[in-house]
């Protein structure tokens, strides 16, 4: 193997992730970095242009107050999001969302995405925190302002950043190291504020299709938790690492429901017509308070699809012909043309598969309903769940323990989080994550005013970095021809197949799909063991080719999100969030010990994991 | 569903410095074959159809096949993107035609000019709760705070 070309780019602020969340802090760090003559650079592992979890599109915008129009306040927010917690979340931070995220839709219609509107001039409602857009080009949009406010010189694309850098005298956050994608060179990003915005974890747990249908699951396959790895390996605190998000959506292409229960009055019933939520309706009893309280939260609703299903009552199948029928009844045909737009835009803006699986199966969702499936579990901090980094909220809405001088910044200093990369801080979606890429890039450029100084950046550190990332090429180029055929060889593995190994032990061991989300001390210890193997043989994946390192590091990403995960479910004694997972030898909730948050830590030296539990606090009552 | 490329329409993008689809593909799926001057899907295990090669794709080579292991064969679905709308021609496995016309931008493409109406930024003001331009964008009057708290 030839030596690589290594770049050292010296930076103010780095921003890692062009999602949404690093889009919002490119552009707010654009304008502050103004004031102090400072630099803000954007590592992307793809194109910004149709990178991250909204590079498909979206059909609404999910966080949305309307605060100028009396819709909604932040303290309504607040109360929304704990109660789909089930009791649990930081209400600085959220609170925080709530009250700035009007400012950045006001603005994405400024800057011509398209929203559907009212007669009377409002955003037009999908749900109570929910708006409609036609958002085909939403990413490409939010794209050509993050690269204008920052200068287009300064976003490094097809970059795959794998370690970050740490001052080793004082443990503030230095930089960044990774590789390029399309050549073989090295990047050495040396920073005095690092935003950690790379998005959250798919493809941890074994999906539904295993086959050429690998790739269709509910959230971006290129999401494969880099936000929490870099951060975990940083040794920054992390919260809620034992949350997750199981979602029910339509069968197979994982398109959207949320138009079709709030905006269509969707219902779902079972094989045999009934609503789930009336024959599984004392299951809520077994969660008070928060069974009893409204909107049901996500995992409870979850809860009562698994016991319909477990009672052999599914499938179950969203009513899109009795609600279309509903809806357009006495219509003109005009009016009705437009209703189907509607319905199939909601898919063709963000999910095309499930289009074209209603096509497929020759669906008209006029005359004939769909089914729906719940999900492999994800770990995100944007959506209804909350795993990412325990971070500092705002000052002025300080509670104990929730403050430390910077909003948005890590346990670690000078490393900031955003989007899925913030823990116990849900519901954010499109809109919030990039708010909260906004909250951190000031928080970052104040950071930097106050500490003048650059952190150093350690040669042999980087060296041992650079030295690293090649490894699986190094494994294939040794071990190659020790077998008659290349797929199958003692000495090492392909990403993929490791990829597969740790689907199934986290699916079997760690509460997946095909163990009906169930888990307890023994199987976790069991699976613990097994990663803990994998993370060994992790010496041995091999990469034939620039494509293959980068799923070889995408891997580990993934395998530091399941470790953190497991350690977490292990450590929070109760079942909090059913129909998210069961813990069978502790199958209550229990809000007298565990109403706290799991907060942990990564020792990267020793491979040592450290946890504790941090008390809850109110914002709102 | 993941992509396919049509070998008569994909000319390897000959005329750009990079090939559009490899540009743009998110999960770094579409590579050029250097040998047929074509491109192709590398991992189509890993494709989540987002469409983005196939609405960037200069000589409408790209297309969708579903996913083998889930979807019956036979329908189609075609997007021709423009500037300001989005085209969808949805063929069912029995032949229907379905077509679809949505907006997708209302401004000019690359008209966005930054922080526009924001006022100079003011140092004295990094540490308070505010954001770039809010004054202008938020909608209300002032910065919600909870009961008892002053920002």
């Amino acid at each position: 193997m030839n030596e690589p070309d290594v770049e050292v780019v010296e930076t103010d602020l780095l921003i890692l992730g062009g999602g949404m969340a690093g889009c919002g802090a490119a552009w707010e760090a654009g304008y502050w970095a103004r004031a102090h003559g400072l630099r803000t650079t954007l590592v992307e592992k793809a194109a910004v242009e149709r990178s991250g979890a909204v590079a498909m599109g979206l059909s609404a915008i999910n966080c949305y107050m309307g605060m100028r129009w009396g819709e909604n306040q932040p303290e309504d927010f607040v109360r929304y999001v704990r109660q789909d917690l089930m009791g649990l979340c930081r209400e600085d931070l959220v609170y925080d969302i709530a009250r700035h995220v009007d400012s950045t839709v006001h603005m994405f219609e400024d800057w011509g995405l398209p929203f559907f509107k009212t007669e009377d001039g409002r955003y037009k409602r999908e749900g109570r925190w929910q708006v409609m857009i036609h958002g085909e080009s939403f990413k490409p949009l939010v794209a050509e302002a993050a690269k204008k406010a920052i200068g287009p010189e300064n976003v490094y694309e097809r970059i795959f950043v794998s370690h970050l850098l740490k001052d080793e005298r004082t443990g503030r956050a230095s930089g960044a190291v990774g590789f390029s994608v399309r050549e073989h060179k090295i990047y050495v990003f040396k920073a005095r504020a690092v935003i950690s915005a790379a998005g959250g974890a798919t493809g941890v747990f074994r999906p539904h299709a295993v086959g050429e249908g690998l790739g269709r699951i509910w959230y971006a396959p290129w999401n494969t938790g880099s936000a929490y790895a870099l951060m975990i390996q940083a040794g920054a605190a992390m919260t809620q690492m034992e949350h997750r998000l199981v979602v029910t959506r339509f069968k197979d292409g994982y398109g959207p429901v949320g138009m079709w229960f709030l905006l269509f009055k969707g219902k779902v019933r079972n094989a045999y017509g009934e609503l789930y939520e009336e024959t599984q309706a004392a299951a809520l009893d077994d969660f008070p308070p928060y069974g009893q309280g409204r909107p049901i939260p996500t995992p409870l609703r979850n809860h009562q699809m698994l016991l319909d299903l477990a009672q052999g009552r599914g499938p179950h199948y969203m009513r899109t012909d009795d609600a279309l029928q509903a809806l357009t009844q006495g219509m003109d045909p005009k009016a009705v043309r437009e209703i189907e737009a509607d319905a199939w835009e909601d898919f063709l803006d963000m999910t095309m598969s499930q289009a074209l699986l209603w096509a497929s199966n020759n669906i008209d969702p006029a005359l004939r309903p769909s089914e729906l499936t719940l999900t492999e579990p994800y770990l995100m901090g944007s959506h209804s769940s909350a795993t990412g980094a325990w971070v500092s909220g705002p000052e002025d809405l300080a509670r104990d323990g929730y403050f430390w001088g910077y909003n948005r910044m890590t346990t670690v200093p000078g490393l900031f989080a955003a989007g899925d990369g913030v823990g116990a801080s849900a519901h954010k979606f499109s809109s919030g994550s990039y708010t909260e890429g906004r909250l951190a890039a000031k928080g970052a450029i104040a950071f930097i005013e106050d500490n003048g100084d650059r952190p150093s950046v350690d040669d042999g550190q980087v060296g041992t970095v650079i030295e690293t990332l090649f490894q699986p090429y190094r494994v294939f180029e040794e071990f190659q021809g020790r077998s008659t055929k290349a797929d199958v060889n003692p000495n090492y593995f392909y990403p993929k197949q490791g990829l597969m190994r740790l689907q199934k032990l986290m699916d079997e061991y760690v509460a997946g799909l095909g163990a009906n989300f169930m888990t307890n001390e023994p199987t976790l210890l069991r699976g613990l063991e097994l990663l803990g193997m994998l993370k060994e043989d992790m010496a041995r994946v091999a990469a034939r080719d620039r494509h293959e390192l980068l799923r070889c590091w995408e891997l580990w990403d993934r395998i530091r999100c399941a470790e953190a995960h497991a350690r977490h479910v292990l450590y929070r004694q109760e079942t909090r969030w059913p129909g998210y997972y069961y813990r069978g030898d502790y199958p209550k909730l229990d809000d007298e010990n565990w109403r706290v948050f799991v907060n942990s830590r990564y020792d990267a030296a020793s491979d040592q994991w450290s946890l504790e539990t941090h008390p809850h606090h109110t914002v709102v009552d | 569903m993941p992509t396919y490329v049509n070998p008569d329409k994909c000319d390897g993008c000959k005329a750009l410095d990079k090939p559009a689809c490899a540009y743009i593909c998110p999960n770094d799926l579409m590579v050029l074959d250097a040998a047929m001057g074509q491109a192709f899907n590398q991992e189509p295990d890993q494709c989540w159809e987002c469409y983005a090669c196939v609405k960037t794709c200069p000589q409408s080579a790209i297309a969708m096949r579903g996913y083998s292991d889930v979807v019956p064969l036979g329908a189609s679905l075609t997007p021709l993107r423009g500037t300001e709308s989005i085209m969808w021609t949805v063929q069912f496995r029995d032949h229907r035609i379905k077509r679809f016309k949505f907006p997708i931008r209302s401004t000019a493409w690359g008209s966005i000019d930054p922080h526009r109406g924001a006022p100079v930024p003011d140092p004295a003001r990094l540490k308070d709760p505010h954001l770039c331009g809010e004054d202008l964008w938020l909608g209300v009057d002032t910065l919600p705070v909870p009961e008892g708290r002053t920002a």
